[in-house]
């Protein structure tokens, strides 16, 4: 079986005076026709440059190196006929911010006909009302108006159905969703949530979900890759990873997440320290500074993904499964 | 309990016709933390914001040490402000790009403290940036020299360092990323013991309110929805959009199952505009009766300590976790 997406030790480094910051490390990773992958890491780990590396979305200063194939087809050396090709209809993204990702001053109607249009040679009027059903599909009211409508009358979590309903048009192989749901309310958060869920059973596309929010994560991804510092540390099944995690970083994060039920403490759990900065060159591993395991080795020997029973981990010490 | 510092009575802004903030009252205690929870656009900020007179549409009362802040203005106003002081969301954009952090820090002492010499006033900088978890050394530096976290504990040294008896706190963890989250929640909650300051906590994330809340205010179109001690607000909330909100959010499960859509929420519209008549919620609420149409309902003791405004709120409603 060819994979949806297979990265293959993906290395992206952004030109800087003196060294270069290196924003992704060697991350391999593979996605299978209708997984649910979970991609968590903190703001600079990399997750969104890996994907945006996938859709040709890099900055041109940027030098990429390693393999992005797509259904078995080069991405990273392709040229941008190629790239579009795929991209738009078989493979597709959802960013963060609704309103940035949709023009201002195009109807809702003309920007998802466009899709069409360019990607399936439909008609315009065809075009049009596709873009009305899938509307329909993903729950907007009132589909017929609000194809009419401009970005600005629609709230943000209306906007991000729209995304979501763009994104869906040419009935692609894999969404990247690159957190979707973090500009919105915790209730619309919920309903898109299961949007998402929903669409997944009806259309059997992969998804590629990114967030930094475990929760939103938890409630959709078969399996989580966690990212920390460029590189992927522990990947595994979402119910290990939530149960079992092996990676200390893992296993630190999960505990910093504030409970809903049970005792109220007086202090929230931290993590000590912070990420490294971008460009900070660390000798070892790169949660080192901040792991309660750490040992010399750390500090010296960069940990190696390596496989343990359910899943991966990059580490020297890992937690007992 | 004892005199409250803070007494909030039916506090409204109007936008032209659009009732931002609609009668809120509530008090604040010495050393009481005050969760805010609500959906954006529900008045959150613009309450805090009326309560500092950074707005001037307010009417109502916000009675602060004997004196109603709303009607108080120059000299006087300014000289009550150094107790009052406020952390914003994007830690970057609340400091000034072009100023050392030591002079953004020092610059509450210049305004009230004036009888410092350059000397003193460098000592206690140098402490306060000790005290939120930074080094000396680095008041010389500028902004953009540091990470969203180092800026907040740096806004947080601006708030406090006049040893404010109120600190708002208007969604200060929420642009940071998780590991960081808890430790300046972490660092709040100790200032805030040592120097006894009362804290209006403004979040949309219910589970960190919960942990560091004495009371929570839950807050719908402009309106205060529910009153109650975390305890009892979280293990058993009585407004149906209290139930709403917690059954949203997604939760971590041995057996990963994500949250589930709170019925009631399906049709959240824009910017929730409250209804002309009855109660705001009742065109989401999926326990509306036809009181709800024509009443507003008043925010009313349901038990002790629990303050509910819902016509239902002494039936056991059932919170709806519907939709698989």
């Amino acid at each position: 079986m060819i994979p949806t997406l297979s990265i293959d030790e993906l290395c992206i480094s952004f030109p800087r005076r003196g060294a270069p910051i290196r924003a992704v490390q060697g991350v391999s990773l593979t996605i299978s026709p209708s997984e649910c992958v979970g991609i968590i890491g903190e703001s600079g780990s990399g997750k969104t440059q890996v994907f945006m590396a996938a859709m040709g979305l890099v900055s041109g200063s940027a030098a990429a190196s390693g393999s992005i194939r797509f259904e078995g087809s080069e991405l990273l050396a392709a040229d941008a006929a190629a790239l579009n090709r795929v991209r738009g209809s078989k493979l597709t993204m959802i960013f963060q911010d609704p309103m940035t990702s949709l023009a201002p001053h195009l109807k809702i109607g003309t920007q998802l006909a466009e899709v069409l249009v360019c990607h399936a040679a439909m008609s315009w009027r065809d075009a049009w009302s596709s873009a009305a059903r899938m509307l329909a599909r993903v729950r907007v009211p009132d589909p017929k108006r609000r194809l009419h409508q401009y970005p600005h009358e629609l709230s943000g979590g209306m906007r991000q159905r729209v995304m979501i309903g763009m994104s869906l048009l040419c009935e692609p192989k894999l969404v990247i969703a690159d957190e979707p749901t973090s500009a919105l309310d915790v209730t619309v958060q919920a309903q898109l949530i299961e949007l998402l869920r929903s669409m997944r059973a009806e259309l059997g596309m992969a998804l590629a979900l990114i967030s930094h929010d475990l929760g939103v994560v938890a409630g959709l991804a078969d399996r989580i890759l966690v990212m920390y510092a460029g590189r992927i540390v522990e990947s595994a099944p979402a119910a290990e990873i939530f149960n079992h995690a092996r990676h200390p970083y893992t296993a630190e994060m999960l505990k910093c997440v504030p409970s809903l039920s049970g005792p109220r403490l007086a202090r929230l759990p931290t993590l000590a320290g912070s990420p490294p900065q971008p460009g900070e060159i660390l000798g070892g591993c790169a949660f080192a500074p901040r792991c309660p395991r750490v040992d010399a080795r750390c500090r010296a020997e960069q940990p190696q993904l390596s496989e343990t029973g359910a899943g991966s981990v990059a580490c020297h010490f890992p937690l007992p499964a | 309990m004892n005199e409250a510092l803070l007494r909030v009575r039916d506090l409204s802004v109007d936008f032209g016709a659009h009732a931002a903030v609609s009668q809120v009252s509530f008090d604040l205690h010495a050393g009481e933390t005050l969760g805010l929870v609500g959906e954006s656009g529900s008045g959150k900020s613009t309450l805090a914001r009326a309560i500092l007179r950074l707005l001037r549409s307010a009417h109502g009362s916000v009675e602060w040490c004997g004196k109603d802040l709303l009607t108080t203005a120059g000299a006087e106003l300014r000289a009550l402000r150094r107790d009052l002081q406020i952390v914003f969301q994007d830690p970057l954009s609340s400091l000034d790009p072009r100023m050392m952090i030591g002079d953004a820090i020092a610059e509450p002492l210049r305004i009230f403290e004036s009888g410092l010499d350059a000397k003193a006033r460098a000592l206690r900088v140098a402490a306060m940036l000790d005290r939120v978890g930074l080094t000396a050394a680095m008041g010389t530096r500028y902004p953009h020299e540091f990470s969203g976290g180092q800026c907040q504990r740096i806004g947080i040294a601006r708030a406090m360092i006049l040893n404010p008896k109120l600190l708002i706190c208007d969604e200060p963890v929420s642009s940071l990323d998780m590991s960081i989250q808890g430790q300046i929640v972490n660092l709040l909650l100790d200032l805030q013991r040592d120097a006894g300051t009362a804290m209006l906590f403004i979040s949309h994330n219910l589970a960190v309110v919960r942990h560091l809340s004495h009371r929570v205010l839950v807050m719908y179109a402009g309106k205060l929805v529910e009153v109650a001690a975390p305890d009892a607000l979280f293990a058993s909330p009585r407004h149906p959009y209290t139930m709403a909100l917690l059954a949203a959010v997604p939760v971590i499960e041995p057996k990963p199952v994500g949250a589930t859509v709170p019925s009631g929420l399906e049709e959240a519209a824009a910017g929730a505009r409250a209804p002309a008549a009855g109660c705001a919620y009742r065109d989401r609420c999926p326990h509306a009766i036809p009181v709800c149409v024509t009443t507003v309902p008043p925010l009313a003791e349901a038990a002790t300590g629990h303050w509910v405004a819902c016509h239902r709120s002494h039936e056991p409603l059932i919170p709806l976790s519907l939709r698989a």
